[in-house]
């Protein structure tokens, strides 16, 4: 009777339940937006949902994949958003279809925050310890500041950048600033979609999941099991860390650039070590390696704040209760194994319908 | 292929091993810590597929010398020659893919991750497919996922453990986790195995399958097996060659019986009769 069941393995269930939730989420939102029953403050705050979503998820690739704490992540998100406006400004006349012109910066964000995700990762992971905190955290700073120096415009004659202060680029009439030191990037076009977003966390969960069960996968979790054995299994350490580390740069890089095209300003303060914490957080807050647990925690905590200002006063007070909650769920075994047999149980429901199997353990 | 290297006058290599080189030549191996001479004037050379043992008292440097076999440690003085090769500055992953496997004193698994996926770990280099098929899910990844499954099957059916695929390494009892070890260093098919205390913790009738198995691994594998173990019984039992440690510096070498009639060993473990496997 047990054999009717065609068992689905355990991770691919959970897999599967995760890209539903999403799924199923995008649904209720694009309804709720089309019958004009979301309020426009919330509306508003759909694409950073997204985008905080991506953030929560690569990092927990770095933190709990890889087993690595990093304090900078918000530096890569920086590195994205920041290219991904340059792109985006250069290409407005030459790419006119905004989504492919969207999909186009968002892809070199991604690849310039991989760069420079390699450039800081070679050194700090090489090092045994926990030498990648400080480094990230530093680097996130350093970002910052580079940016809040640089200068970029936009004329006939192409891009045009400079050091220190606006008169450094001479732009012709009809020029554009781009960006603009500590001002940051200005009269951005905003590209940016929903659905951009959903189709975003779709391909970080793809990239993410299938490669915690694929060769290389394995090999990153070896390394945060046990480096000492996982070298003596032929596995190399720096070239597993430096992937994981890599391409949860280049999921910032993306989330970066989509975040940036969703506002017509942004300044590089956006980026700073309170962001890069508050995404650690909802990291921790959803379960180190718990990827699921990211996104719903990126979404609720961002959500939150707004959903609350009615409560005025007590605001703060139900944002740490909800905060102490989402923890003890998400890091209480029991509870999770109490979602998990209920996940099971509507998989084993829709199966016995097809074919009367019994309780399977 | 390496020089033919004349036969210890222990006569450690068994006969069936004689007519072809050695699989590992040690010579005048040492490492100091700081000051402490941790090991001294090793040397030690194993047949292809001889069962050796390496004992001696706590302290000894035994772990020391499979941490310098695995490159844990780089040696300070001798050299390491495995099947002919001078593992001279090599790092623990290229003497791993020359041929050297071991298992830990601490045990070591990957204990967050399942049985399966510990032994699939140890299969790395076995069947390779690049990230972006396995992100992807092309066709090498299928091929590959499939043939690795199969095999961590069959490596688990060594031990009969196919049934603990799906359990979470960190939560098997300890005398499965041992087991798992030395499966997942078989994955990485090696052609030198090093055991480190592989009976440690073990009851008696454990101990007893684990013997068997480790002779049934020679066979079945052909290749060679060091171990060290504190557990006579096992020692005495399996292997073919001892090497006895003392203070860094083998003191005796030679078959079984000539260990156990060895005045000098005698003296060495002497009110040093211990069963526990403490730390490395
Ligand atoms: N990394 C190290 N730094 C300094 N001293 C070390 C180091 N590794 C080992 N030693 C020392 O070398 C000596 C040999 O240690 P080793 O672990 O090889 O002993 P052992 O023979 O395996 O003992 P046991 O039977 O207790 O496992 C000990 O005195 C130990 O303290
Ligand atoms: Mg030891």
């Amino acid at each position: 009777m047990m054999k009717g069941i065609k068992k689905i393995k355990k991770s691919t269930r959970s897999n599967i339940i995760t890209y539903g939730i999403v799924v199923l989420f995008f649904i209720i939102v694009q309804f709720l937006v089309m019958t004009g029953r979301m309020s426009s403050s919330l509306r508003g705050q759909l694409v950073p949902i997204a985008a905080y979503i991506v953030m929560a998820v690569s990092l927990n690739l770095t933190v709990g994949i890889l087993g690595e704490l990093s304090l900078g992540h918000a530096g890569f998100m920086s590195v994205g958003a920041f290219s991904g406006v340059i792109v985006a400004s250069t290409l407005q006349d030459q790419i006119t279809n905004a989504p492919l012109r969207l999909a186009v910066s968002m892809l070199i964000g991604g690849i310039l925050a991989a760069i420079v995700g390699v450039i800081v990762g070679v050194p700090a992971l090489r090092l045994r310890g926990d030498y990648l905190a400080i480094v990230t955290l530093a680097f996130g700073e350093i970002i910052k500041n580079i940016v809040n120096v640089i200068y970029v415009g936009f004329d006939s004659n192409g891009l045009q950048m400079g050091l220190n202060s606006a008169k450094s680029i001479q732009l012709e009439d009809g020029g554009k600033m781009v960006l603009n030191g500590p001002m940051g990037a200005v009269g951005i076009n905003r590209i940016s979609t929903v659905t951009a977003g959903f189709v975003l966390i779709i391909i970080t969960l793809i990239i993410v999941l299938n490669l915690m069960h694929s060769r290389s996968g394995r090999a990153i979790m070896a390394v945060r099991d046990n480096r000492i054995a996982a070298e003596s299994v032929g596995i190399s350490v720096t070239k597993y860390k430096l992937m994981a580390f890599v391409i949860s740069a280049a999921l910032a890089g993306f989330a970066g650039a989509l975040y940036a095209l969703n506002f017509s300003t942004v300044v590089a303060k956006k980026f700073d070590f309170n962001t890069s914490i508050l995404v650690l957080v909802f990291v921790v807050l959803g379960g180190i390696g718990n990827i699921r647990g990211s996104i719903i925690a990126a979404a609720v905590l961002t959500v939150l704040p707004e959903l609350l200002r009615q409560f005025n006063d007590y605001r703060m007070l139900i944002y740490a209760i909800i905060l102490i909650l989402i923890m003890i769920a998400t890091n209480n075994e029991k509870i999770k194994n109490f979602i998990n047999k209920i996940g099971f149980m509507l998989d084993l429901k829709t199966k016995n319908n097809v074919n009367k199997g019994g309780t399977a353990k | 292929m390496s020089k033919m290297v004349p036969v210890p006058s222990a006569g450690i290599i068994p006969e069936r091993d004689l007519n072809s080189s050695p699989i590992l030549e040690i010579s005048h191996l040492g490492i100091t810590f700081g000051g402490l001479v941790a090991v001294e004037d090793f040397n030690l050379v194993i047949g292809r597929t001889e069962i050796s043992g390496l004992i001696g008292p706590n302290g000894a440097g035994k772990t020391t010398v499979f941490n310098l076999l695995t490159k844990v440690y780089q040696q300070t003085k001798g050299a390491i020659l495995l099947d002919g090769v001078d593992t001279k500055g090599m790092t623990t992953v290229q003497v791993n893919q020359l041929g050297i496997a071991r298992t830990f004193q601490n045990i070591r698994l990957f204990s967050s991750l399942t049985v399966e996926d510990n032994v699939k770990i140890g299969l790395h280099n076995q069947y390779k497919y690049d990230t972006l098929s396995g992100i992807l899910r092309l066709p090498p990844y299928w091929k590959a996922e499939k043939q690795a499954k199969e095999r961590v099957r069959e490596l688990l059916s060594i031990f009969n453990m196919e049934h603990m695929a799906k359990y979470k390494a960190g939560s098997l009892p300890y005398g499965a986790q041992r087991r798992l070890e030395i499966v997942r260093a078989l994955a990485t098919n090696p052609s030198l195995l090093l055991l480190d205390e592989p009976a440690a913790g073990m009851n008696p009738s454990e101990t007893e399958e684990l013997m068997a198995n480790i002779r049934k691994i020679r066979d079945a594998f052909q290749i060679a097996i060091l171990l060290i173990e504190h557990d006579m019984s096992l020692v005495m039992g399996i292997c073919e060659g001892i090497a006895v440690l003392n203070y860094g510096k083998i003191i005796a070498k030679g078959t079984p019986e000539e260990i156990q009639s060895n005045p000098e060993v005698i003296e060495a473990y002497l009110g040093k009769q211990k069963e526990d496997g403490s730390d490395a």
